[in-house]
């Protein structure tokens, strides 16, 4: 038999949805079967009755409230009435905090942030082209990271951009300078009057980093993604940005940044360039005979590409190449021939062919520029990109984490052909907190018998993990820093060619 | 030519996807909007590229701009009361209104059944409950949607052809709607009760009530909705769970034309009595109100916007504007609540009721920032949680009520207009607030909570207004 308490507040009235709140942390009490605190109106002392809560005797009207619990025990119903005035008299409200609610859709969060210019895309790949399509529909720029994305869906993409008047950079975007700020893997490079074109986005932190030691600035650095000068897509990006940056009164000089495109897609851009005043820098890597407008002059490597728009200025800190190469060569046997790159960056590893290829050397490549041998060979030089998609399915890109890199930095160390071990280094915003202090840690102490160690870092003492500081970690390892990575390629084939 | 707006500063940026990017952007100074992004549409990359299709659609932005525009111009207007066989052209003999998308006698829940029963007792088509259900089972009643005739009912919605209608009329679009008066609280007919006492209580609301509020209204010409809904939400009303505020506006407003309409005092006292003491009066002329908000975008080519949600206790049902008329059906979900003592989730019947039209257009569910009392539905909502469920139903419409705007929110305007794209690309679905019935015929209500709307019928529709488009 169930022992029931009731008690009466006498003209009180709370909300009944506080009441089923506080009733439920009463019927939870030990020893409590069932417990309710309502407003004694007569629906409500219905109810009560029912539910075998209603004392005899109980009076309370509408104007009152019933407190009321059924326990084992008069001590337990009683005890449970009591808790539930106590909790009447101190409200336990204001606890819990609302937080901070995210947006959960692009929409809503171009809302919440008002004028918004830009979406920045990294979601899997087979998402990633809906959601750019979202962001475009919206009024946003915007820069794919995201790859596995289709050419069918590129190119629609960018045909949607083109109607809406706005630029859709990538897929597979990594890097993009707009007004100073550096987005996703990008550098802190001064602003100025030089707008950058690439479709290569170490090829946009080489280009920028090297125009910001020379002196100079970047207005705006727009990122392509990898594709957009082929056939399929026809530079729809390339096109836009050069617009974009003909129309920009802060742009003085473009420079262009791509591998090769396809002949009818260079004839498009060229067109493009020729209509416009302003003079161009053209570096598609690895192109050879290239019809030029007046207003625009080739450069064969990113460094050259740099120098160009910095109006001839050579970057700051080359170094004297025959004599850092003669002090270096050491009594080697003649088998060390040999250069071996182990590269984090696609185009830098395919600028450093390029150097080799115009002084007519033999190379090999994974990520090969035209002119490359077609297999690997120990009597060749062997120039390998560890960012390729052969090495980073399923892992992390080599700027990010080194651990592949620095594996195979090791193993070339110990490579009886290899004159001369060819690395980059690219810092910046997304990059390993200090990819040169990496390098110098997996380096074996001072042997002596051992290729001499070239490297370049891409990269401004602007930038997060200082470049000077990044360059003095390995000259301390013992590793010739260039002032470029085609410098660092030049000096590494001045160590190895036979003297 | 104008330079790219990506050239033109300040620099602000959505991002979608890794967090790093966003960290750096915000180290260098630049505003960034992060998106906690989930794979849209429950990871079906297909229905994801349909739903970018939609979202690029110039069709359907305007579409929606115009479906929206005419929910905001509504001015729904409360006029009179009438029998429904009078008012409601298409209800026959032998027809009973009920809630919710189609659904026949054999896949009815038992309060739907229960209420048919007393419906048919009240209607004089069977001697008793028993006749009443043999009667029902053999196919002598036809069983309609009220959503087929601009009606709505809440819970399990009868409507038939003695039964008085509360008619709504949306001034600007001349469009009517209807919705029965509201029984009061304990065992009702919407919930499913059939005994005596319910139908003795409906037939006073036929004899005295509804001839009542006729009068009243005829005389004051008509009581305006949107005014007494802006004042409720700021007097913590969500117009669903919470009606009190706005019950107890309705009585101020019209008893003076209650008093003019009425001869006899006792008769006038207890019409003021009956509306008094039910917390809840309002919720069905919100109702009527929110169907005649909502109908006049139905049928607009291209617009995904929701124009009703309803459930039969089998079935939640939805319709979309570019759509018209068709329903997308999904097995309704269980609500989530606290009980009356003595009650449990194990009495609960499944969803029920025409009442998620007020979600529709912006209120109950959507609204829950106004209403913190409301708050402790949510799980164990505070009142600084509600204000999230309000934020959340920001991402799933199209825009905001400017009248009607809630204090906590800094006077922030309801959020309005499902969008079925949002809905699927969010995986958010619409909250509801609403009364929980009892599983078993005539025992009526037994607590309150929140219940989601599936989203399945969000992603038929979706398929469906694809093919519309033809992105399909």
């Amino acid at each position: 038999m169930a022992h029931v308490a009731n008690r009466i507040r006498r003209g009180f009235y709370l909300d009944s949805v506080a009441l089923m709140r506080l009733s439920q942390i009463v019927a939870a009490l030990p020893g409590v079967t069932n417990a309710a605190l309502m407003i004694g109106s007569v629906s409500n002392r219905g109810i009560l009755k029912e539910a075998g809560l209603l004392a005899a005797g109980n009076e309370a009207g509408a104007n009152d409230l019933i407190i009321a619990a059924a326990a084992g025990s008069d001590k337990e119903a009683n005890d449970a009435v009591a808790r539930a005035e106590q909790l009447l008299d101190q409200p336990q409200g204001g606890g819990a905090v609302a937080g901070t609610r995210r947006p959960r859709s692009t929409g809503a969060a171009a809302r919440e942030l008002g004028g918004a210019n830009l979406a920045i895309v990294s979601v899997p790949g087979e998402f990633a082209a809906g959601e750019a399509r979202k962001a475009l529909a919206l009024g946003l720029n915007v820069l794919i990271f995201s790859d596995n994305v289709s050419y069918e869906d590129e190119r629609s993409l960018k045909e949607e951009a083109g109607r809406r008047g706005l630029l859709v950079m990538g897929p597979d975007c990594g890097t993009a300078l707009i007004g100073g700020v550096p987005i996703a893997f990008a550098n802190l490079v001064p602003t100025g009057d030089i707008g950058i074109v690439a479709a290569s986005g170490t090829g946009l932190q080489e280009v920028s980093t090297l125009i910001a030691r020379g002196g100079g600035g970047v207005s705006h650095g727009i990122g392509t993604g990898g594709r957009d000068l082929s056939e399929k897509i026809g530079a729809l990006t390339t096109l836009a940005a050069i617009e974009a940056l003909d129309a920009d009164d802060g742009t003085k000089r473009i420079v262009l940044i791509s591998k090769p495109p396809a002949a009818s897609v260079a004839q498009a851009v060229m067109a493009r360039v020729a209509r416009s005043k302003k003079p161009f820098v053209v570096c598609f890597l690895g192109a050879r005979d290239l019809q030029l407008p007046a207003n625009a002059s080739l450069a064969p490597t990113l460094a050259a590409a740099a120098q160009a728009a910095l109006g001839g200025k050579p970057a700051a800190g080359a170094l004297d190449i025959p004599s850092v190469a003669a002090a270096a060569r050491r009594e080697f046997d003649r088998q060390r021939r040999w250069i071996r790159g182990v590269y984090t960056g696609g185009t830098l590893c395919g600028e450093a062919q390029i150097v080799l290829r115009e002084a007519g050397e033999r190379y090999w490549s994974n990520a090969p520029i035209p002119g490359a041998l077609p297999e690997r060979s120990a009597m060749a030089h062997s120039l390998v990109d560890y960012g390729a998609d052969e090495y980073t399915r399923g892992r992390p890109h080599p700027m990010i984490d080194p651990a592949l890199r620095n594996q195979a930095l090791v193993e070339a160390l110990d490579d009886p052909t290899a004159a001369a071990v060819l690395l980059d280094c690219v810092i910046g915003y997304g990059a390993h907190d200090d990819p040169a202090g990496e390098v110098a840690r997996v380096i074996p102490g001072a042997a002596r018998n051992r290729p001499t160690l070239v490297a370049s870092v891409t990269g401004t003492d602007a930038d997060p993990q200082n470049r000077a500081a990044q360059v003095e970690k390995l000259k301390e390892a013992g590793v010739l820093v260039a002032a470029s990575n085609a410098e660092a390629a030049a000096l590494a084939l001045a160590i190895a060619q036979p003297r | 030519m104008a330079a790219n707006s990506l050239l033109r500063p300040p620099l602000k940026v959505v991002n979608i996807g890794l967090a790093g990017f966003a960290r750096d952007l915000e180290a260098r100074g630049v505003p960034v909007a992060e998106v906690e992004w989930t794979p849209p549409a429950r990871g079906d990359a297909r229905a994801a590229a349909l739903l970018a299709r939609l979202y690029a659609s110039d069709v359907v932005e305007a579409a929606n701009q115009e479906a929206l525009g005419r929910f905001l111009k509504a001015e729904p207007v409360l006029v009179d009361v009438r029998p429904a066989s009078e008012v409601i052209k298409g209800l026959t003999d032998r027809m009973i209104l009920h809630a919710g998308p189609p659904i026949g006698w054999e896949r009815m829940c038992g309060p739907l059944r229960g209420a048919i029963q007393g419906a048919i007792v009240l209607e004089g088509w069977a001697p008793d409950l028993a006749a009443a259900e043999k009667l029902a089972a053999s196919g002598g009643i036809a069983f309609e949607p009220n959503h087929h005739h601009d009606a709505v009912g809440p819970m399990t919605g009868m409507i038939t052809r003695s039964m008085p209608v509360m008619i709504v009329e949306n001034r600007t679009f001349g469009n009517r709607a209807f919705c029965p008066l509201n029984e009061g609280l304990g065992k009702v007919m919407r919930f499913g009760g059939n005994d005596a006492e319910v139908l003795k209580r409906l037939r006073w609301l036929e004899s005295t009530l509804g001839p009542a509020l006729a009068g009243a209204l005829r005389k004051s010409g008509g009581l305006a909705l949107k005014p007494i809904i802006a004042r409720g939400l700021s007097m913590g009303d969500e117009m669903h769970q919470r009606n009190v505020a706005c019950s107890s506006l309705f009585i101020r407003q019209m008893a003076p034309w209650l008093a003019r309409a009425v001869a006899e005092s006792e008769t006038l006292a207890k019409v003021c009595e009956f509306i008094g003491a039910n917390d809840q009066f309002f919720l069905n002329i919100a109702m009527a109100m929110g169907k005649a908000i909502a109908d006049p975008a139905k049928g607009l080519a291209g617009s995904t916007l929701v124009t009703a949600m309803c459930r039969n206790g089998t079935d939640f049902g939805i319709r979309v504007a570019g759509t018209g008329e068709r329903w997308f059906t999904a097995p309704v979900e269980q609500p989530k609540g606290l009980y009356f003592p003595g009650y449990s989730e194990k009495d609960a019947n499944p969803d029920i009721g025409d009442s998620a039209i007020v979600e529709t257009i912006g209120l109950g569910g959507f609204a829950m920032a106004a209403s913190p009392a409301v708050a402790g539905f949510v799980g164990a909502g505070s009142a600084a949680e509600a204000l999230n469920y309000t934020r959340a139903m920001y991402d799933i419409t199209l825009g905001r009520n400017p009248d009607w705007t809630m204090p906590g929110l800094d006077f922030a305007g309801v959020p309005t207009g499902i969008d079925v794209r949002k809905v699927v690309e969010t995986g958010i679905a619409p909250t509801i607030n609403t009364g929980i019935a009892h599983r078993l015929p005539g025992i009526g209500q037994v607590g309150a909570g929140t219940v989601k709307a599936p989203l399945a019928c969000f992603e038929q529709a979706l398929a469906a207004m694809a093919e519309q488009m033809g992105v399909a």
